[in-house]
């Protein structure tokens, strides 16, 4: 086993890119981050932090989407490797 | 003589110069014969297509959230009158903020006659999750499919017919800033409206019998506590979801006020009062 705990969205460093494995909340929230385009299998960017680190814009499906780190913690991911 | 210059003359009598019979009302919305809500995710051009529709300079511009109230107005498309109503933004009729509350409540409960839903053609995949959840509720829905002339620019191209004839509605490409396909949308908009064009919209299917069984049953009781409300088993559906909000619409019965006046005779006004007075 290489890994335990399962990485999520708010490790991800802008420039880096990832797909979507799980969410983890429930209810509107997990609701509300489908309806914005993110479910398991989605290919995600993280583009830009705001000066304080919270909330990250990320590339969803060919939009800017921002999230706060709390919404991110929520969503699993699997690290796209290159570049 | 520009290319632009559009010849005019035997144009006029033939149908296909549907535009010719386009008169822009403006703010004259008084005894329309259709309502059309134009409803659709933010930033998509929505107010843009209002606007080309109806000749008002509803304020365009360029960031999600700028229409948060509705804007109404008018035009003369065949001899009928049509009543457009600009809605804010929404991704989705399931999770919404307030202001996307303002669109979610007149697409499932204002009962317009034709929904047109402006799509944006460069972030298709995304938009279409409003598209199908709107398909669940009405027939009688266009997508416009916007932005066309950005999608070009991208090197993206897309497959309009395709996508109708998945959709089973009109799919009309624009590029409304332009002008361009909105002929083709006013006469989209009104063979939906009058039946002519007969949609087979896409709906999800195989759904557990159990829970068909529980929506109907919920549906019914949805229907007796609040007599003429559209769409009773979207809202039972809601229920049996958990939906925080709805709940809290049926305990106080705030969801009666959508529904209240649409009884009686001239349907879309009373509703339209209704909707007004509730803000």
């Amino acid at each position: 086993m290489l890994e335990m705990t399962p990485h999520t969205l708010d490790m991800l460093k802008p420039g880096q890119a990832a797909t979507v494995t799980a969410l983890t909340c429930e209810g509107p929230d997990r609701r509300r981050l489908m309806d914005l385009g993110i479910l398991p299998g989605t290919t995600i960017v993280a583009e830009l932090t705001s000066p304080l680190g919270d909330p990250t814009a990320y590339l969803v499906r060919g939009a800017l989407v921002a999230l706060r780190r709390e919404q991110a913690r929520h969503i699993c991911i699997a690290f796209i490797d290159g570049d | 003589m520009t290319a632009k210059t559009l010849p005019t003359g035997a144009c006029e009598t033939c149908p296909v110069a549907k535009n010719a019979t386009l008169i822009k009302l403006g703010l004259n919305v008084e005894g329309w014969d259709y309502v059309v809500a134009l409803a659709g995710n933010p930033n998509t051009g929505k107010s843009t297509v209002f606007n080309a529709l109806t000749g008002l300079r509803q304020h365009v511009g360029n960031w999600p959230g700028k229409t948060v109230a509705r804007a109404e107005g008018g035009f003369l498309y065949k001899e009928k009158r049509f009543k457009l109503v600009d809605l804010p933004g929404t991704y989705s009729l399931l999770s919404t903020s307030v202001d996307e509350e303002v669109a979610r409540d007149f697409i499932l409960f204002g009962q317009p006659d034709v929904t047109v839903v402006v799509v944006d053609a460069t972030r298709l995949e995304r938009n279409l999750n409003l598209v199908l959840q709107i398909l669940e509720i009405t027939d009688k829905v266009v997508v416009c499919l916007n932005l066309m002339d950005e999608a070009k620019r991208h090197g993206l191209t897309v497959d309009a017919r395709a996508l109708s004839r998945d959709l089973g509605v009109p799919v009309i490409p624009a590029a409304a800033r332009k002008g361009e396909g909105i002929p083709d949308l006013l006469q989209a908009i009104s063979q939906v409206a009058q039946g002519e064009y007969v949609t087979r919209p896409h709906r999800i299917k195989s759904r557990d019998p159990k829970l068909a069984r529980a929506v109907e049953k919920l549906a019914l009781e949805v229907e007796a506590a609040f007599p003429g409300l559209p769409n009773a088993r979207w809202v039972a559906m809601r229920l049996l979801e958990g939906d925080a909000r709805i709940v809290e619409a049926v305990r106080t019965r705030e969801l009666g006020n959508l529904s209240r006046g649409v009884q009686p005779q001239p349907v879309r006004r009373e509703a339209d009062v209704v909707l007004e007075t509730m803000r």
